[in-house]
């Protein structure tokens, strides 16, 4: 009995995403008809979600262990930059397309760890240490590239990111796989359990022997990392660098991860839940780009929605709670 | 309003103060109270007895407005009333001292004291007189050395808890709730506590009391109702014409051996397991030197804030040491607590609900978080293996109830004390550090426990165990190390020492 009132509040909560998903799906058949019902529009979708997404998974961790990562967009701008620089790009064309990957992966997980380190080791509030990297990264991307953006010209890095596995672009395959690795990091392995014990009760999880400084620099690493893997899928997208590359993804990352359920103080995460919140955002945007509605009204129905769903999410909360020992 | 009575237990015709009739509460999946009768009268200590989870605490928190009663009736001056939520109760002239503390503790003394019903002229607070006032209180608990101005962070549990109870007198209440008070106080701050509690008993307050402790109760309470499984079983009965036995037979349905294990001696070439030397943290302690052998159970007693809980905390390297050494098994400890953990040393913290537990996550979690990362192969979690563990554990110290997917917060204070000691059960520790292992713990749970300690040291653990009753230290410890002042005034065998005599130590050595 009391084993299924637990389960019941994820269950429900998934279920109301799900049920928030369809209605948008239901509104956008109504209103765009033929142009939002087809695949290629699905595509749209899914490439518009897929690299917010990727960023989503890793602010879920960080969120989860009860941190926050606002430095993600520009790091993001800065790996696409950095990968997409003339010395990258004859690299590339020298050694192989990969060589821009690893750049951008480099770049993020470079961001990440030096905002581990501040957070874990040099005790600066999470806020503040990612709200200097925001603005940092996002300097260091437009002396990089000048105000100019900088067009990917390897035919190789596009042959392996415009095709089109089972008729879905590479980058959202990217996601899938990213999801997938999140939810099984998350749920399945220890570093999952200690991000989760970390975020519920930093003191009791230390005294348990969990070295929560050393995981506190992997989260943001990973953060980071995941900042990097989207600088690549935005190049992909874009064919690309720019300095205004993920400007104000953050916040769309973060709106998404608490749509999703993921508590804002720690110690509960769920990559499902995060999913389904880049996808009710993604969809949204759709929406109201075929419809040809203006960008504000999309911010405020934005808005709306967040604040709908913490609310709701409090409202979960103090029902499981009943009320506190 | 009420006429002060010094000897109101010897009027039975006089009309009860506060009455609580057929209270039932339920939780999703948990029926804590299942028809609960109380009767208060003014004037007189009335004792809550039951074992962990019987529903003491549901109980009071119905009446403190903190809970909402699923069926039954409250009345006061039998007058039927509805306490809907805490300011209601306090308007009532109910007022509570929680099991868990519940202090703010960025706000400073005087702030947590007046939390809620801030003296204040316009919106802004008239803080002299808040501090005025408070240093009052605190003057009439014994505390003078407690500034108002002090942040309660700072303070160690027990202080914690004396601020709790200047709150609840702060109030002017007609009836104080305090459940365990006296759980995490030492023998002369449970002084300073009957001493109040008298003082409001002779102006006609009522205190409904909740505690572990029998022989507290014989000596303060004047009459006792015993919950079991969330019922009534025993009905206002007066301590004097009760015997202890029958109180442990209410309350546990069976006759518990309220004793000590055996102390079988420690052989004299039982090798150091943990070797402290010269240890010093800052101007809290200094110069402890330490050693335990496999099997011998070494106690701390001393008074609150006397360091006890701060040498633990040090030897477990959670505070960083400004001096001195440890050693397990002639091998010295890098600082920090995973050096700790995979030396083989566990902690249970006084705190449990700040420093322990992850209260949101369920109890098998809670009793593997520091072993799940072994019980894992290639950082894959088996979660089938940790709630093999856990489940053992749970059978083993008999944890109510035996679930092990239930959250922690769901826990009675008891039983969470239970899931913390699990914990380093499942580590098989070769060190044992136990911070008031037994707080808030039943007296039938309490012989289990201290049975479990001497099995511990038996299978050659070396074990530390501070608490801040001094029988249970001298009757469970085969040495004893009197500390005062952040000092070690006397190290002996605990046979050879009286609670008399480590009292005096501990007054001998604050003085000089
Ligand atoms: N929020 C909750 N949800 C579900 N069950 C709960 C909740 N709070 C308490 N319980 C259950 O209610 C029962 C009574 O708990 P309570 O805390 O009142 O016990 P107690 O008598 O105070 O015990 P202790 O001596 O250990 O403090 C326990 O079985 C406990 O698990
Ligand atoms: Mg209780």
């Amino acid at each position: 009995m009391s084993q299924r009132s637990a389960l019941m509040g994820p269950a429900l909560r998934m279920g109301g995403l799900v049920l928030a998903l369809v209605l948008l799906v239901v509104v956008g058949v109504a209103t765009g008809g033929e142009r939002f019902w087809s695949f290629g529009n699905f595509t749209t979708i899914l490439s518009l979600a897929a690299v917010i997404g990727v960023v989503s998974i890793g602010m879920t961790f960080v969120i989860t262990s009860g941190g926050i990562d606002l430095s993600v967009g520009s790091v993001l701008g800065l790996a696409s930059i950095w990968a997409s620089t003339l010395a990258t790009q004859y690299a590339a064309e020298d050694y192989g397309w990969w060589v821009i990957v690893v750049t951008a992966m480099a770049v993020g997980l470079g961001a990440g760890l030096v905002n581990g380190a501040l957070i874990a080791y040099g005790k600066v509030p999470a806020f503040i240490a990612t709200l200097a990297m925001l603005a940092a990264a996002r300097g260091l991307a437009e002396i990089i590239a000048g105000r100019r953006t900088q067009v990917v010209q390897v035919d190789a890095f596009f042959d392996v990111f415009q095709a089109k596995p089972l008729g879905l672009p590479v980058i959202v395959w990217i996601f899938v796989v990213v999801a997938a690795a999140g939810w099984f990091l998350l749920n399945r392995t220890t570093f999952g359990r200690r991000t989760v014990a970390v975020g519920g009760n930093p003191e009791a999880s230390r005294l348990a022997g969990i070295k929560i400084k050393r995981h506190t620099l992997y989260l943001y690493a990973l953060s980071g990392l995941a900042a990097g893997i989207g600088g690549v899928m935005i190049l992909a997208r874009t064919t690309a660098g720019s300095s205004t590359n993920g400007l104000f993804y953050e916040l769309d990352a973060i709106a998404a991860v608490v749509v999703g359920g993921t508590l804002l103080v720690g110690g509960r995460g769920t990559i499902t839940g995060t999913v389904l919140g880049v996808l009710i955002f993604a969809t949204l945007t759709n929406v109201f780009v075929i419809n040809n509605i203006d960008s504000s009204v999309q911010a405020i129905a934005k808005g709306a929605i967040i604040v709908f769903a913490v609310l709701l999410q409090q409202w979960f909360a103090s029902r499981e709670r009943v009320s506190a020992t | 309003m009420v006429d002060a009575d010094p000897q109101p237990t010897e009027q039975p015709a006089q009309q009860p103060l506060l009455r609580m009739r057929g209270i039932v509460k339920e939780f999703p999946g948990a029926r804590a109270l299942d028809g609960v009768d109380l009767e208060v009268r003014p004037g007189e200590v009335h004792c809550l007895l039951g074992q962990n989870g019987a529903g003491k605490s549901t109980l009071i928190k119905t009446l403190a407005g903190a809970h909402q009663p699923t069926a039954g009736e409250i009345l006061i001056d039998e007058e039927p009333v509805v306490i809907a939520n805490p300011v209601a109760a306090l308007r009532l002239g109910i007022a509570t001292i929680y099991q868990e503390l519940d202090v703010v503790d960025g706000l400073t003394v005087a702030e947590n004291i007046y939390l809620g019903h801030e003296l204040a002229t316009g919106g802004v607070t008239r803080r002299s007189e808040a501090a005025r006032n408070t240093r009052k209180i605190l003057d009439r608990l014994g505390h003078k050395e407690i500034s108002p101005h002090r942040e309660v962070g700072s303070l160690p549990a027990a202080g914690k808890q004396i601020v709790q109870l200047a709150r609840a007198l702060s109030r002017d209440a007609r009836v104080v709730i305090m459940d365990e008070p006296s759980a995490v106080l030492d023998s002369e701050e449970v002084g300073n506590l009957h001493r109040i509690v008298r003082e409001l008993t002779a102006d006609g307050v009522a205190v409904v009391y909740i505690s572990h402790r029998l022989e507290e109760i014989r000596q303060l309470g004047d009459r006792i109702t015993v919950l079991k499984d969330g019922r009534t079983v025993a009905e206002s009965l007066t301590v004097a014409d009760t015997p202890t036995k029958e109180l442990i037979q209410l309350m546990t349905g069976r006759s518990v051996e309220y004793a000590f294990p055996d102390r079988p001696g420690v052989a004299e070439d039982a090798a150091p397991v943990l070797q402290v030397e010269g240890l010093g943290l800052g101007d809290v302690f200094a110069d402890v030197s330490l050693t335990v052998r496999a099997g011998e159970i070494v106690g701390l007693a001393g008074l609150v804030g006397s360091g006890r809980s701060e040498i633990l905390e040090t030897i477990y390297g959670a505070r960083k040491a400004t001096s001195g050494t440890v050693r397990v098994g002639g091998k010295r400890l890098r600082s920090g607590v995973d050096a700790a953990v995979s030396a083989g040393i566990g902690l249970c913290p006084e705190e449990r609900k700040s420093q322990g537990l992850i209260l949101d996550e369920p109890v098998y979690r809670n009793i593997t978080l520091s072993t799940f990362s072994r019980m894992a192969r290639a950082g894959l979690l088996d979660e089938r293996a940790e709630r093999a563990a856990a489940r053992e554990q749970v059978e083993a110290l008999d944890l109510r109830p035996a679930g092990v997917e239930r959250s922690a917060r769901t826990l009675s204070g008891g039983n969470q004390q239970k899931a913390l000691l699990a914990r380093w059960l499942v580590h098989g520790c070769r060190v044992l550090l136990l911070d008031e292992p037994t707080r808030g713990v039943d007296v039938g749970a309490r012989a289990e426990i201290y049975n479990l300690i001497r099995r511990l040291a038996d299978d050659g653990a070396a074990v530390v165990v501070v608490s801040s009753e001094i029988p249970e230290v001298l009757g469970l410890a085969d040495r004893v190390l009197v500390i005062s002042d952040g000092k070690a005034v006397h190290e002996g065998p605990a046979r050879e020492i009286d609670e008399h005599a480590v009292l005096d130590l501990v007054m001998e050595g604050s003085v000089a």
